[in-house]
């Protein structure tokens, strides 16, 4: 696994200079994306999950915002200390972003195809025509119909799923080694949602391109995502493989999270949920941020932030539970079942 | 679009018949009249009364309106009161003037005020952001009587480099190089408010377009800060700048009132202002109904040009 990393971020924290002090948007994050993979970071809003990527690319607003430490190397080298001039070369390159909202997204007074073109013409030094052709090429394969009309037209005659397709298609206009994709389906209804998810499947698998997907919804994850990073308070509280996360979560914020789905089986109890709002990062508590919601909470989650505990190669959870002198809880008892079907699906395989 | 255009235009008739009869009223409620400026110490009240009956001014207001129109239809815009000399004369000696002035100080002010305010917004927040909005602010709350005489006190007055006023050198054929030294102070008064309006519009409208989505897009496609600017930015930040030059363009005919005076530029402005002195109303009419021309007029290049920038903007 090792020499197929392609983005290292490690021990990230940035903060926001505001009026009423500075926020601890995201407090020390750390994580890999390979080739070919598809991570998914979720959280809820506020995590710090959209701001953490956007500072691999380096689009956050430079006015009020400080990277305080971490590197993020892509490359051998570290995007956060390369000149703007060089980290204009990457962007759109190397590393492509899809945005939440395809209905602001794009230029209203720009054609759709000369938008695509736009990043060909910059990156691959295409003539005009070469890469309105390239454009052109790349909408017939994000499935829009009638493309070179559609290269022609302008954002305001295309629905959002379109124009999340057009997002897409100029993202990947330069082959992109990563894509960055900052909750791309929120927007759309759900019908297109899966369309769209569909679509980024079928593309990344054609064109071998690694992921990262922030989303809050974990039906999307379960769809998409190899791996799995859960955020909350401007920190990864547990990160692994799909399996590992939605079939053996280790920490109680996961359990919530998880537990809190509805499912078509919710029989003789209510929908489980998490108490209480996530923390203000104008003043991050003492100990670990989840302490107050976390009915499984000890007393050293009050007095101290725990590390990540290591569950396997490629699981790990930031709490205390996992310490070798911790007590033993049960979690909620829609996370036992899973475990269980887990263990059966794990047995099923071995015969 | 053709289409669009010909309905507006017929638009125009309704519309102008209103702002003449607005305007014909209160012209008419204006105390004095015309007759006043003939008069002198020497007429008898028997004299008086017959100017007035020669002008019409006897007639009901109504049967002087229907005259008015009855003449304004066959073309003819009447003599003016004062002078006796056919109002079409009188304005097209005024236009001339009044063309050049406007339409220069536009140019120079657009020319300034458009990039400084793209400027300003792309640099927000920075000493070049305060210099230009500072600046903007001054221009907006100098009058221009002030900045007017201000200057013609320092250039003309004291540093004695400039002319105080006119549009050239009497008695001398000075050529175009003095045509454009008189052409200078009023040009600096009037482009500088033209300039200070403007450059707080296209700073706000450029602020709220970096503001948007797409910028962020284009920054993640790997644009550079001018590629930006250029291909994203500015065509998007115009609309509210058109819509200012649209309130802008009727002045380039209706002229400037005060600094026409000011510097005694022989300009619609300073014949409007003498022409209510003397209550001259088939000249003030003419004014008013070029003015109201104009404002149409710039209406519909207006609507065009949002058509031509934004391709949401549809004619139906």
């Amino acid at each position: 696994m090792e020499e197929s990393k392609i983005l290292e971020v490690k021990d990230l924290a940035i903060s926001f200079k505001t009026f009423e002090g500075e926020v601890n948007a995201v407090r020390g994050v750390t994580f890999d994306l390979h080739k070919g993979e598809t991570l998914a970071i979720v959280g809820e809003s506020g995590s710090g999950k959209s701001v953490s990527t956007k500072a691999i690319n380096r689009i956050l607003p430079k006015k009020n915002t400080f990277i305080k430490s971490g590197e993020i190397i892509f490359e051998d080298k570290d995007l956060l200390k390369i000149s703007e001039k060089e980290m204009q070369g990457i962007r759109g390159k190397d590393i492509a972003m899809i945005f939440q909202d395809p209905m602001t997204s794009l230029n209203p007074t720009m054609k759709i195809g000369k938008q695509i073109a736009e990043s060909i013409i910059i990156h691959q030094h295409e003539n005009k025509g070469n890469a309105i052709k390239r454009a052109v090429e790349l909408l017939d394969m994000v499935g829009i119909k009638n493309p070179e009309k559609g290269s022609n037209l302008y954002p305001h005659q295309f629905s959002g799923g379109m124009r999340q397709r057009v997002m897409i298609a100029m993202a990947l206009a330069c082959h992109p080694k990563i894509i960055i994709a900052d909750e791309p389906t929120t927007a759309l209804d759900v019908t297109i949602q899966a369309q769209i998810l569909d679509l980024m499947n079928e593309l990344k698998d054609k064109l071998n391109t690694s992921i990262l997907f922030i989303t809050h919804d974990l039906g999307v994850v379960a769809q998409m995502a190899d791996r799995v990073a859960v955020m909350y308070a401007g920190k990864i509280i547990e990160i692994g493989t799909v399996d590992e996360i939605f079939y053996n979560p280790q920490h109680p914020y996961t359990w919530g999270l998880l537990a809190s789905i509805p499912s078509a089986d919710l029989e003789e109890h209510n929908l489980y949920n998490i108490n209480g709002s996530p923390p203000n990062l104008l003043y991050v508590p003492k100990g670990d941020p989840f302490a107050p919601r976390n009915e499984y909470a000890l007393e050293i989650d009050f007095e101290e932030e725990p590390e990540m505990f290591k569950v396997s190669d490629t699981h790990y959870a930031a709490t205390w539970l996992l310490h070798p002198d911790a007590p033993k809880v049960t979690p909620p008892i829609e996370v036992v079942r899973r475990r269980e079907k887990f263990l059966n699906l794990k047995m099923r395989e071995v015969i | 679009m053709k289409k669009y255009i010909i309905k507006r235009l017929l638009i125009f008739i309704p519309v102008l018949f209103m702002i003449s009869i607005g305007a014909f009223l209160i012209v008419n409620l204006a105390p004095g009249n015309p007759v006043d400026m003939y008069v002198s110490p020497d007429m008898t009240v028997e004299q008086i009364e017959a100017t007035k009956e020669a002008l019409g001014l006897n007639d009901p207001l109504i049967v002087q309106y229907a005259k008015w129109v009855t003449n304004i239809m066959r073309g003819n815009l009447g003599f003016s009161f004062s002078s006796r000399i056919p109002v079409s004369t009188i304005l097209s000696q005024r236009v001339g003037p009044t063309l050049l002035l406007m339409s220069i100080s536009l140019v120079v002010a657009y020319a300034l005020a458009i990039p400084l305010g793209i400027l300003s917004a792309k640099k927000q927040n920075s000493i070049v952001d305060y210099i230009v909005t500072g600046l903007s602010f001054t221009g907006i709350s100098l009058p221009s009587f002030f900045l007017g005489l201000g200057l013609i006190y320092v250039f003309a007055v004291q540093l004695k480099c400039l002319p105080t006023g006119g549009t050239k050198l009497l008695g001398v054929d000075g050529g175009f190089s003095d045509q454009l030294r008189h052409l200078i102070l009023p040009v600096i008064v009037l482009a500088s408010q033209f300039a200070a309006n403007m450059i707080r519009y296209a700073r706000s409208s450029m602020i709220e377009v970096y503001n948007e989505n797409y910028i962020r897009t284009a920054t993640a496609k790997g644009l550079k800060p001018m590629q930006i600017l250029k291909n994203h930015g500015v065509r998007n930040a115009l609309i509210p700048i058109i819509t200012v030059i649209g309130a802008d363009i009727p002045k380039i005919v209706g002229g400037a009132i005060v600094t026409e005076q000011i510097f005694q530029w022989p300009g619609i402005g300073s014949l409007m202002v003498s022409s209510i002195n003397s209550r001259d109303y088939p000249v003030l009419m003419a004014i008013t109904m070029i003015s109201a021309v104009a404002v149409l007029i710039a209406n519909i290049l207006v609507d065009i040009m949002y058509a031509v920038v934004d391709p949401r903007i549809k004619f139906s």
